[in-house]
């Protein structure tokens, strides 16, 4: 008997005036019952429209008739069909705008909370079973991996599955790429990816880390070294900026930035040894997950007052809804169709020694409307004269963001970019210009999500096993 | 894991450490960095490349004990490891083609000179080195520039060795008496190099500065070693980890590069003390 609650199980979550103090994790997942009476709302359609709206095709209607019977681990396997890492996945992705939008049962109330069954699911089997994915005999080819980010962690899973020998290399000291020195604790503890990365090494996966490819190592040496195929997923490069006056005073950070320092040095514990501004006034400047991460970790890392100072209004907010609505409990202030043009800094002239010199000071905005829809059929924010104001601040954000990372490009002849550096692909199989070198994820989208840079690294990871099997 | 194969004192502050890194070794030069962390919660610190053994596979370091990450790496010994080791990074100092140049390093900052003014004299150039110390005591690698260089000026602050006053006094001297080169290539405290610019400019011979801003990843990712260039009227950020750590020293805003550099003085500061405390403590 199908539950026909016109409403989602909500997922627990801790208090907001609790959470925003702490870095444990905001939402604390679905119990077996709840999971149950949850998928119990799935109508099992016929036409699978949810499936149409996941990146990578999970068989939505699939898993959650396996968790109606209560078999979690027959769930977790539909899943892990179509999806490497789903524990992530059932946490960071954009339900709303991709399977959950595509629901039926949304039509009439709120569609089946498939992110928070996916992450159930996920959460269970780690719980339950330790053991890593089976693999193939070794087949003997080697390949090489660039980034142990979501693509690259994706690629070099489902080769190791088939049986062959994988490196990946990794610039950081530590492997996860985004999921690590971007995504915060509080909304993806990093235990599931260093889960997901050990599961990787029992699976016969070398990790290097420390090896910065493009500098250390290039693409040619890759396979002079005897790797016959190379996947690049070095993700997102150099923060953007504004070009506005006043970034380069100090209390001025790129999200990429701030979030590294809190993430991956750890800035937020206790007498950390990698310095981050805590505490004052905050302006976050961007309206996508990002900025929402970065928002977040500010207030949690003592911040008597965030703003998100974004050019559109609220409906044009590229970001996670359920972030946006976690943002909001805990205070933090969008100061939507407003667009910042100046930052402005401390200076005082009778003394060049005095230690305040060069700190924020404010943030000059501009309010903005919408205007006319452009060629994606967005408003288009147009300034509205003379309304300049001054935000009160001392640290401003920026997270407009990325352009892609210029070191491989630099170092690698043959491999084609397009104008704003983004590595060019045969879509269909992730394929360069350079004969067995695939590449997806950012380094060739720009920033997108987790879950469409698995799907590529999924995509590239079967177009390199034809490829070579066809050598 | 990367090992200590030398350790040596240069001054009570310089240390010198040679680390066993084959691949960074494999292809390091002149002018690049590598970034290393002492231990598994520690700070990434970016540091020159002072030199390298592509056989042995190894690159030496030369530090000045300054912070919390410094004075630890300084606790090492050799045969001891540290954990992470990255690089080369950054792009080499450019010097095809020089047959004249005047290298001025101050203080550590001699340390990453020393491998430029090295490649140079192999190439057959004419160099002139002029290093600047503070005092006697902390003077280094004065044999190491003495080898390599055709005129070397040793000058220190107080005048208790060498020549007293600044790197500038020689340098201008020789460039009012119209001595010519090719470039002039500068390495040491942000403010030496803004006054070796401005000794330089009026003679419009290129001025290469090597800046060394704070950094975390080092590969381009985190933006925070931008630096601001002053080109044809017009502002450029520049990220010192992937577009330097050379630059044009006409066009860089040093006043901008200065005030960046102290944003952490006060965290710093304490970071130092609190790990001299507690190495003191283990000590007892």
């Amino acid at each position: 008997m199908a539950n026909m609650s016109p409403k989602k199980n909500p997922i627990p979550t801790q208090e907001p005036e609790i959470r925003a103090h702490n870095f444990e994790e905001v939402a604390m997942g679905y119990s077996e019952a709840v999971a149950i009476d949850e998928a119990l709302r799935c109508l099992n359609c016929k036409n699978m429209p949810c499936v149409s709206g996941c990146p990578v095709n999970i068989h939505i209607p699939e898993f959650i008739s396996k968790i109606k019977e209560g078999d979690f681990e027959g769930a977790y396997q539909v899943i892990n069909r179509s999806s490497s890492l789903p524990a992530v996945c059932g946490r960071v992705c954009p339900q709303e705008t991709q399977c959950e939008s595509k629901c039926v049962r949304g039509i009439k109330g709120e569609p089946v909370g498939i992110g928070r069954l996916e992450r159930f699911v996920a959460d269970w089997h780690n719980a339950h079973l330790d053991e890593a994915p089976a693999v193939a005999a070794p087949n003997g080819h080697k390949v090489a991996v660039v980034g142990s980010g979501p693509s690259g962690l994706t690629c070099a899973g489902d080769l190791a599955k088939k049986g062959y020998k994988v490196t990946v290399f990794e610039a950081l000291h530590a492997a996860g790429g985004v999921l690590v020195y971007g995504i915060p604790e509080f909304r993806l503890p990093k235990a599931i990816v260093q889960k997901e990365v050990d599961n990787l090494v029992k699976m016969g996966v070398d990790v290097e880390t420390n090896i910065v490819i493009g500098k250390t190592l290039t693409i040619d040496e890759l396979f002079d070294i005897g790797y016959e195929a190379v996947f690049i997923g070095t993700g997102a490069g150099l923060p953007n900026f504004m070009g506005i006056p006043g970034e380069s005073y100090k209390g001025v950070y790129s999200a990429n930035e701030f979030l590294t320092r809190s993430n991956l040095m750890k800035a937020y514990k206790e007498s950390p040894v990698t310095p981050i501004m805590k505490g004052g006034k905050v302006a976050v400047v961007g309206g996508g997950n990002v900025a929402m991460d970065a928002a977040r970790t500010a207030l949690r890392l003592g911040a008597e007052k965030v703003y998100i100072v974004y050019r559109r209004s609220m409906e044009e907010l590229p970001a996670r809804r359920e972030e946006v609505e976690h943002a909001i409990e805990e205070g933090i202030e969008f100061k939507l169709l407003n667009n910042p043009v100046e930052i402005l800094g401390y200076n005082n002239p009778d003394d060049k020694r005095d230690a305040r010199n060069g700190f924020v000071t404010g943030m000059k905005c501009i309010c903005m409307e919408l205007g006319e829809p452009d060629e994606r059929g967005r408003r288009r924010p147009v300034e509205i004269k003379g309304s300049e104001f001054i935000l009160d601040v001392n640290t401003v954000i920026m997270s407009i963001g990325t352009s892609p990372n210029p070191l491989i490009k630099m170092t690698t002849n043959g491999l084609d970019v397009n104008k704003r550096g983004g590595i060019i692909v045969e879509e269909s199989t992730g394929a360069t210009t350079k004969e067995g070198v695939y590449a997806g994820g950012d380094a060739v989208t720009g920033a997108a999500t987790v879950i469409s840079a698995m799907g590529a690294g999924k995509t590239a990871a079967k177009a390199i096993d034809e490829y070579l099997m066809s050598k | 894991m990367y090992k200590i194969l030398r350790k040596e004192s240069l001054n009570p502050t310089v240390t010198l450490m040679e680390i066993e890194a084959p691949f960074v070794a494999a292809k390091a030069q002149a002018g690049q960095f590598i970034i290393l962390r002492v231990d598994g919660e520690g700070e990434r610190i970016p540091l020159t490349v002072a030199g390298y053994d592509r056989e042995k596979g190894s690159v030496t370091i030369i530090f000045q004990i300054v912070g919390a990450t410094t004075y630890a790496l300084n606790q090492k010994n050799e045969g001891e490891y540290i954990s992470d080791f990255v690089g080369p990074l950054g792009v080499a100092t450019k010097l095809d083609g020089l047959k004249r140049v005047c290298i001025v390093g101050g203080g550590v900052g001699c340390a990453i000179a020393l491998p430029i003014a090295q490649k140079l004299h192999e190439m057959g150039a004419h160099v002139t080195s002029i290093i600047g110390f503070r005092s006697k005591d902390i003077v280094i690698l004065e044999d190491e520039f003495k080898k390599v260089s055709d005129v070397l000026h040793v000058m220190t602050d107080d005048g208790s060795y060498g020549r007293q006053g600044n790197v500038c006094v020689p340098l201008k001297e020789m460039l009012d008496a119209g001595v010519g080169f090719d470039e002039v290539i500068t390495i040491g405290p942000l403010i030496m190099m803004k006054f070796v610019v401005e000794a330089v400019r009026p003679t419009g011979i290129p001025c290469t500065v090597s800046m060394n801003p704070i950094m975390i990843d080092g590969t381009g990712m985190c933006g925070g070693c931008r630096l601001t260039l002053n080109r044809d009227g017009e502002k450029i950020t520049k990220f010192a980890c992937v577009d330097g750590p050379d630059f044009n020293g006409y066009e860089v805003d040093f006043d901008e590069a200065m005030s960046r550099a102290v944003m952490y003085k006060d965290f710093e500061r304490h970071a130092y003390e609190d790990t001299c405390n507690l190495f003191s403590k283990e000590v007892k």
